[in-house]
């Protein structure tokens, strides 16, 4: 069954057709890579999911319900959780903070005035927190303020908070960016792990073809805003239009 | 890596339990810097309650309102016609205030939080403003007809008020005094023990003080709380969590609103009088030099710097050349003169210059305020700063 569904989706710029007609079917419990050179339209299309950008026209499905129009905490509401490039952390918070806050927004709903209880109090969201990050690997880090981990660290809190949610598709924008070999590794291992019990969908967005290729149940090509390829990873590896659009026409020739 | 840990309530508890002691013996505590006189007292519980709520908004969420004097204002007017209306009871007449001025922050608030940063700040502001003009000219009073504000003069107390509960409220007592009164206790009436002067309108200041920061301290240690924390440090991430942050941001100023409000209706309690100054902008500047000066985002530190920009306000303000000869005197004969000319310009009606000179300092050296610069000293007399680097160096082990 496809989780996220999206139908012709075309996005224009000014002048620049950003995205061209994009369809695009991920499957329920599967790993999605999106993959395509630089300015191919990758994060506009994932901008598109979560409510960030509307496209011109076309329509993005998830679980039968339009994902067009509402607000990104709607979309977030309704199980959509996303890890950004630059990570997006609060800062000013301990690592366990930034966990809880997610917890809370999953148990209370997108407002909720609950002003008498503490937070040192609420046993069972810390301890689900702390389930989460033992299973990331940050617990004892857990009284550290977030502005003072390293950029991998800080990637893998964003990760912590988005897991806390329980999310039933999570969008993660080249979470192996600028990292070195054996962090890249890890971070593969960590996406084959999380989630997997729970069923979690990953639309991953990435540059990295060992990254791609090591994790992708599937793989849609993005090349000038048009999906040229879709298909299973040892196909894409053979398409010659996936190696033009990368290499060029004369390579392939 | 900075670790940071938050108190436990135990602790808060504790501190709470300080803080009633602190604040019901201010009247023999403050007697030895000459603070202890029952008008001050007020002033200084008064705006320690005003500036706790606008650290609600300001410390918590980060958005700096450069209008909160017009719900001071509101809350005043409201008072005084509670006063005019049913009687000189306290308790109706802060009930309406904060409902009145909760009210108004709902408008206000729900409009300005269209935007952010420091178009916020002016648009908050060009209420404020707005708000001064409406009662300074009475526009709304001569629009209906009636005299809602009194203009330029204040709006008081008259014999001829109807005062509905007075009779009901105060039996058998006499209130044609025109005095606050809470159920025939007369708050102007101050007890004198040992020359110590326990005022009952402080007391009631006071009171209402305590429960006002045990508010404030469940919000700040509250789910609801941290969400606080989060718009102040990353609205972005939090909307993309799933949480609306509008709401959550416009029941942060209706709340410290709604303390504005109660602020101003205790200020009428010693003079049942409402002027359209107390809305003018530089009141709602004052404020935030009190949050900012005694720390933004911590518990005590607006009562602190309400404390200390209202006490310097009565003491510098009212120094002239004779009393800083006094307080120099230690200094030669020869260069004295001099010493004391270059200060008088500090004193008096240039109280301003100090403010602004310790404003600067702060700022520069201590942005944490006088809170932060307390909580230094601690660490170097404790040593918890050891403490610290021991856990650092465990999760460094650990990694």
């Amino acid at each position: 069954m496809a989780i996220l569904q999206v139908r012709n989706v075309n996005k224009r710029f000014g002048g620049l057709q950003a995205l061209d007609d994009v369809n695009l079917s991920v499957e329920q419990g599967t790993i999605h890579a999106i993959i395509g050179p630089n300015g191919a339209g990758k994060s506009t299309l994932l901008n598109c999911f979560v409510g960030r950008l509307t496209p011109d026209t076309g329509s993005v499905m998830f679980n039968g319900k339009s994902l067009l129009e509402i607000s990104p905490h709607e979309i977030n509401q309704a199980g959509v959780s996303r890890v950004f490039q630059t990570p997006e952390i609060f800062t000013d918070l301990t690592i366990l903070e930034n966990v809880m806050i997610p917890t809370f927004a999953h148990r209370d709903g997108s407002f909720k005035v609950n002003w008498w209880p503490r937070v040192d109090k609420e046993a069972q969201t810390r301890d689900h927190a702390m389930s989460v990050l033992d299973e990331i690997g940050l617990a004892d880090k857990k009284d550290i303020v977030a502005s003072a981990l390293s950029r991998g660290d800080k990637r893998r809190l964003e990760m912590a908070m988005c897991l806390a949610q329980d999310p039933k598709l999570l969008l993660l924008d080249e979470p192996t960016a600028g990292m070195s070999r054996a962090d890249t590794n890890a971070t593969i291992d960590l996406l084959k792990r999380i989630g997997k019990s729970r069923g979690i969908t990953k639309v991953i967005i990435e540059h990295d073809m060992h990254v791609v290729f090591s994790l992708a149940d599937k793989i849609a090509v993005l090349a000038q805003g048009a999906v040229i390829a879709e298909d299973l990873p040892e196909n894409i590896k053979t398409d010659p239009r996936v190696k033009e659009a990368y290499l060029g026409e004369e390579a392939v020739a | 890596m900075k670790i940071l840990t938050h108190p436990t309530s135990s602790v808060d508890s504790t501190m709470m339990f300080i803080f009633v002691a602190a604040v019901l013996t201010m009247p023999i505590w403050l007697t030895p810097i000459g603070a202890a006189y029952p008008d001050l007292m007020q002033r200084f519980v008064i705006f320690g309650l005003f500036a706790t709520g606008f650290n609600i908004l300001f410390g918590l969420t980060g958005y700096l309102s450069f209008g909160h004097a017009a719900f001071l204002g509101i809350g005043s007017y409201t008072a005084v016609w509670s006063f005019k209306l049913l009687g000189m009871n306290p308790i109706p007449a802060a009930i309406f205030a904060v409902t009145v001025s909760g009210v108004f922050a709902l408008v206000i608030g729900y409009i300005s939080l269209r935007r952010s940063g420091i178009y916020f700040s002016i648009l908050t502001l060009a209420f404020a403003q707005m708000c001064y003009a409406i009662a300074y000219s009475d526009l709304i009073g001569k629009f209906l007809g009636i005299n809602l504000t009194n203009g330029e003069t204040g709006l008081r107390v008259l014999a001829d008020d109807p005062r509905m509960l007075d009779g009901v409220l105060t039996s058998g007592i006499d209130t044609s005094a025109l005095t606050v009164n809470l159920f025939g206790l007369d708050l102007t009436h101050t007890w004198v023990w040992n020359g110590f002067q326990f005022n009952a309108g402080f007391y009631f200041c006071a009171f209402v003080l305590i429960i006002a920061s045990y508010i404030a301290m469940r919000i700040f240690r509250s789910p609801f709380g941290l969400m606080l924390k989060a718009v102040k440090t990353n609205q972005n991430r939090l909307n993309y969590t799933g949480v609306n942050t509008k709401p959550y941001t416009l029941a942060a100023f209706v709340i410290s609103g709604m303390y504005a409000g109660l602020a101003g209706a205790l200020l009428c309690i010693t003079d049942p009088l409402a002027g359209a100054e107390r809305m003018q902008w530089t009141a709602s500047g004052e404020v935030v030099l009190m949050v900012i000066l005694g720390g933004m985002g911590t518990l005590m530190g607006p009562m602190l710097g309400a404390g200390i920009i209202k006490f310097s306000e009565q003491k510098f303000s009212t120094w002239g050349k004779p009393e800083l000869h006094e307080f120099l005197a230690f200094i030669p004969d020869g260069i004295r003169d001099t010493v004391v000319s270059v200060a008088s310009l500090f004193v008096g009606s240039g109280w301003h210059l100090t403010l602004g000179l310790v404003f600067m300092l702060i700022v520069i050296f201590l942005p944490g305020g006088i809170v932060e610069g307390g909580r230094r000293i601690l660490m170097i007399v404790t040593g918890s700063n050891r403490r610290n680097r021991q856990i650092q160096a465990a999760a460094q082990a650990a990694e």
